[in-house]
């Protein structure tokens, strides 16, 4: 098995590697020394890079991610660039006009932040907090669950159907999310269930 | 796919058709180059319009949309009558020699059985003939006139290619090319593929379209071969794995059913999934279907599921409906049954037909939850945004709860491609704000509900009180124990039931695949079909090794392809009844003498002979159906029929409209247009420079593709004095919508039945929310009615009128 490589160590070694060898061998005088110092290094070096895969279409091409940071030692970890992936066997390194600009999905002005709440017949959202928005969740499930939860039908036979409240799952999610969600859905007894694959 | 992204630079001709691929899924099609231009691959694209795959085609016909199964049918009867066929994998592969039931007949567009008023059939006679030893009855002769084959000739007879071109507008002469090159793939040695997406799908009869490929396919031996294949470009990065994971109304992890309300209990519902084999020594390997079940159990809720209770068999909902499929939630949403309802990472309100239903729907919800790592439409349906979003917010008593979710790049976890490969992902940033990953937000519904059942009570507590959720951190399962749970593992240490003194796998291991799930309990498995994905081996989707042995095109070690890490489904086929690859230069599998051997794990036992197990190992029958019994609801054979709202008459069987099993509720009869109400031919479809309505969220995707068009020919601009560039008003019975109109010669106006019938192109990518200029989707058109056996919408035949306008109010 695979993990994820690191070309950071490759790429900080290399930078070394032009600054203190190539320029000299190439005759570069105090000048030039001078102005290579002034242009802005390599965006990449001292990044993080991490392998991820497209989330658009379903070719899936291989993507890096390269953050300021590593999300994996619990730093904050903040996505400057995102690039195909060289080694994947699909898109060799390639990116479409989508998958080019992925970075301005994850940056996008119009991301998510935080769990909001349009109380009925309100013309704006107001900001809750997580605690309130889930146990509100909480409640509406239940107090709907068990005033129209169908136990059995006219035969007697157990049924265990609650039709009154439905759920759309992402076809964006991972299989681990969305096995999570079969579970939680499922356990209900929730049938309009369904994802975009049928539409 | 049946094959993957890679294989298809092992194609001889690669067919586009009811996709689109150089634009919506530009770096798979980079195989379709690779394979032009290393092995001479031909490309041939047939589509209403000369999109970007056609512009870098061999050749190109036009089609109206709608009307694929009439040109694939007629592809058919013209390999029939010139004798382009593979006949021995015909024979031996698929069900072509099997005699069919006396009563089974077809006339006039419809089968044995209909009934008008119910909209369905009673298909009790679609199926063989059965000998008394119960095994279907076959003549290898093809003389007998009930063998499928005959039936099959007789069927396509009438799909000369004068009709196809009357229904389809296609040439004559542009037909006979298309035709002719495909059939060519007919020899052992020449392999197509074919390349589909929601231009297939999104019809009345979707399903259909894609069987009658799959028939056409089979005909030219052309299925579990290199460069072969039914390769379906789905349409989301994951659509493949929740879809797998069997996240819809009727299905169970795996592709199980939901029991129905008539199977009553286990015995009854496995009754009718005994699947006994159709013919003598055959696989049918859905036999193991109640190992999968049991182990579903097992994972779903543990000791609670046990022989003493029909492991927990009454936990699941029975239905009392085939399925709660979106359009039978939203009509019933619309009429005030549904009080609640949850989207996650999902925006109906751009993605569903008739977007003015689906407000009053929304509008009649007490509760919406949205999670999303976007600020969605949906999330915002109550909120006025002049006419793109004209609604009074004051009356609308919805209570809506927004959650934000992490996006990709800040989450772990496998998604499906479309070549069934289980890839790893690896978060590389911090969410922004207070974003949560879905993992802990479905986690903490699911803990938050449980507290109020164990403190209060209520409705049917068990399901929801015994639910396996033994993870470390209770409030957020992570991927990979999730993951091994999809895997599966021993509940008990499994004994070898040949000698028990031997230990097949200890108590809590991870089982290495579903060959060694069981039906006893046992075991535990998510979802079968993912079972090898996260074993003892450790985590195989994560797995890079990009190395591709033989050079095939499989790459076996890079990630984990399901099922059992199989790059290419019945690959057995790739070789003849010797076990010798019908093309030597494309081995896959070869017989050696003793078991299968080659580049690919065997979709067959790997010591089942050649001549005597059939390829087609989840079919009872060992081969693949030309003729499908009762299994689709609107036919054994693929037959035309119109769109709902067509611009013409349904030629062949004048009385029917669309398809005549295709569900329809009362409520949106009216809401179905004529011609000569709504003349021209409209069509839905993606732009390259736009992920659906994401990427409108995004600034460089906004500046690329910024505002909402049309697409017209230059014919039909002219007839109604539009200019390009100038603003048009589009409409449907169902909406109206403004547009800049895009005038153009890609779009060609067709002559079908010796009308002139123009195609209105309508791109999907426009919101009110998000970087983009402000606009509209095709939904605010399209009809409420979908296919007749999964209910996909059709979004890609309907009919507008179209007229020059001024452009919307700019505030």
């Amino acid at each position: 098995m695979n993990v994820e490589l690191s070309r950071r160590g490759f790429l900080t070694a290399a930078g070394v590697g032009v600054a203190g060898t190539s320029l000299g061998a190439f005759g570069f005088g105090d000048l030039e020394v001078a102005h290579a110092a002034a242009i802005r290094p390599f965006k990449l070096v001292n990044t993080m890079e991490t392998r991820n895969t497209c989330p658009y279409c379903s070719v899936a091409c291989g993507v890096i991610l390269y953050s300021k940071g590593d999300i994996r030692k619990g730093e904050n970890a903040d996505i400057v660039h995102i690039e195909g992936d060289a080694d994947h066997p699909t898109n060799r390194g390639t990116l479409c006009p989508k998958g080019a600009a992925l970075k301005d999905f994850v940056k996008s002005e119009t991301r998510l932040k935080y769990p909001m709440l349009r109380k009925p017949g309100s013309g704006t959202f107001e900001r809750i907090s997580w605690d309130q928005a889930l146990d509100r969740v909480a409640r509406l499930m239940k107090d709907d669950r068990d005033a129209n939860f169908i136990a059995t039908n006219k035969a007697g036979v157990p049924v265990n159907r609650w039709t009154s409240v439905g759920f759309l799952a992402a076809s964006a999610t991972t299989n681990e999310t969305a096995y999570l969600t079969y579970k939680v859905v499922r356990s209900t007894g929730i049938v309009g269930f369904d994802n975009q694959a049928r539409v | 796919m049946t094959n993957s992204w890679t294989d298809i630079r092992n194609t001889d001709l690669v067919i586009i058709m009811g996709g689109n691929a150089a634009e919506a899924h530009p770096c798979g099609f980079k195989w379709v180059t690779e394979a032009k231009a290393t092995r001479g691959a031909k490309l041939i694209v047939v589509d209403p319009r000369f999109t970007r795959s056609a512009s870098v085609s061999d050749y190109y016909a036009p089609i109206r949309q709608g009307t694929d199964i009439a040109f694939l049918l007629g592809v058919i009867n013209y390999c029939m009558l010139n004798d382009k066929v593979q006949w021995e994998y015909l024979k031996a592969f698929t069900n072509a020699t099997y005699l069919v039931n006396e009563g089974f007949t077809y006339q006039d567009g419809l089968f044995t059985g209909y009934d008008e008023n119910k909209r369905d059939y009673d298909r009790a006679t679609w199926e063989y003939q059965i000998g008394p030893d119960g095994y279907a009855l076959v003549d290898d002769t093809l003389q007998n006139p009930r063998c499928v084959w005959n039936m099959l000739k007789a069927h396509v007879a009438a799909y000369t290619p004068e009709m196809v071109e009357r229904i389809c507008g296609t040439p004559k002469d542009k037909f006979l090319t298309v035709a002719r090159m495909i059939s060519e793939c007919s020899i052992p040695t020449k392999t197509m593929t074919s390349m589909y997406a929601l231009g297939w799908t999104q019809h009345s009869k979707g399903s259909q379209n894609i069987r009658t490929m799959a028939m056409l396919q089979l005909i030219l031996g052309n299925i579990g071969v290199r460069g072969g294949g039914m390769n379906a470009l789905r349409g989301h990065s994951n659509i493949q794995g929740l879809t797998d994971v069997g996240l819809m109304s009727n299905l169970l992890p795996g592709y199980l059913n939901i029991p129905v309300e008539k199977e009553t209990d286990l015995n009854t519902y496995m009754k009718s999934r005994a699947f006994r084999p159709l013919r003598p020594n055959q696989t049918s390997y859905w036999q193991n279907y109640k190992k999968f079940f049991v182990s579903f159990q097992k994972a779903m809720w543990g000791d609670a599921a046990n022989a003493q209770n029909d492991f927990a068999y009454h936990y699941l909902p029975k239905l009392d409906l085939p399925q709660y499929d979106v359009l039978r939630v939203f009509e019933m949403m619309h009429d005030g049954a549904i009080n609640g309802y949850f989207c996650q990472g999902f925006n109906p309100l751009l993605a569903f037909p008739n977007r003015k239903k689906i407000t009053e729907s929304l509008s009649r919800l007490k509760w919406l939850v949205t999670m999303d790592p976007l600020d969605t439409e949906t999330s915002r349906f109550w909120e006025n945004h002049g006419e793109y979003n004209d609604v009074d917010s004051a009356a609308i008593q919805t209570e809506v709860i927004q959650l934000p979710t992490t996006c990709f790049a800040e989450e772990d976890g496998a998604l499906t491609n479309s070549g069934r490969w289980l890839q790893w992902h690896w978060a590389g940033g911090t969410p922004p704000g207070e974003a949560k990953h879905d993992n802990w937000i479905m986690g903490q519904i699911y803990r938050r509900l449980r507290a109020l059942y164990e403190k209060e009570g209520g409705a049917y507590p068990d399901p929801i009180l015994n639910l396996t959720w033994n993870y470390k951190n209770p409030d957020e399962p992570t991927s990979e124990e999730l993951a091994k749970e999809l895997n599966g593992y021993a509940v008990e240490t499994l004994l070898d039931p040949a000698d028990p003194t031997k230990v097949v796998l200890e108590k809590g291991k991870q089982v290495v695949n579903f060959s060694v799930l069981r039906d006893d309990g046992s075991t535990a498995c998510g979802c079968w079909i993912y079972s090898g994905c996260f074993n003892e081996a450790g985590n195989n989707m994560a797995r890079r090794d990009n190395s591709d042995p033989g050079d095939t095109g499989a790459y076996p070690n890079w990630t984990f392809a399901w099922p059992l890490n199989r790059r290419i489904l019945y690959n057995r086929a790739s070789a003849d009844l010797q076990g010798k690859p019908w093309d030597p230069t494309r081995k896959l599998l070869e017989w050696d003498g003793e078991k299968w051997a080659g580049y690919d794990v065997p979709d067959i036992a790997p010591n089942a002979k050649p001549d005597v197990v059939g390829p087609f190992i989840m079919n009872q029958e060992g081969t693949a159906r030309l003729f499908a019994r009762g299994l689709m609801r609107d036919g054994p054979f693929p037959v035309h029929y119109e769109p709902f709202e067509a611009p013409i008459e349904n030629v062949m069987a004048p009385k029917i409209r669309g398809n005549p099993v295709a569900r329809i509720f009362q409520n949106d009869v009216a809401d179905f247009a004529t011609s000569a109400e709504f003349p021209y031919a409209a069509t839905s479809y993606r732009l390259t420079e736009h992920f659906h309505y994401w990427t409108k969220h995004n600034w460089v995707n906004a500046v690329l593709q910024p505002e909402f068009f049309v697409e017209i020919s230059e014919q039909l601009a002219q007839e109604k004095g539009i200019a390009n560039g100038s603003w048009v008003r589009v409409w449907s019975k169902r909406g109206s919508v403004k547009a800049k109109a895009v005038v153009t010669k890609r779009i060609k106006p067709l002559i079908c039945d010796g009308k002139t019938v123009h195609v209105v192109g309508i791109p999907l990518h426009w919101g009110f929310m998000g970087r983009a200029l402000k606009g509209w989707g095709p939904n605010s058109l399209t009809p409420f009615v979908g296919d007749a056996n999964i209910e996909t919408p059709e979004y890609k035949a309907f009919l507008v009128n179209i007229e020059p306008t001024t452009g919307p109010a700019t505030s």
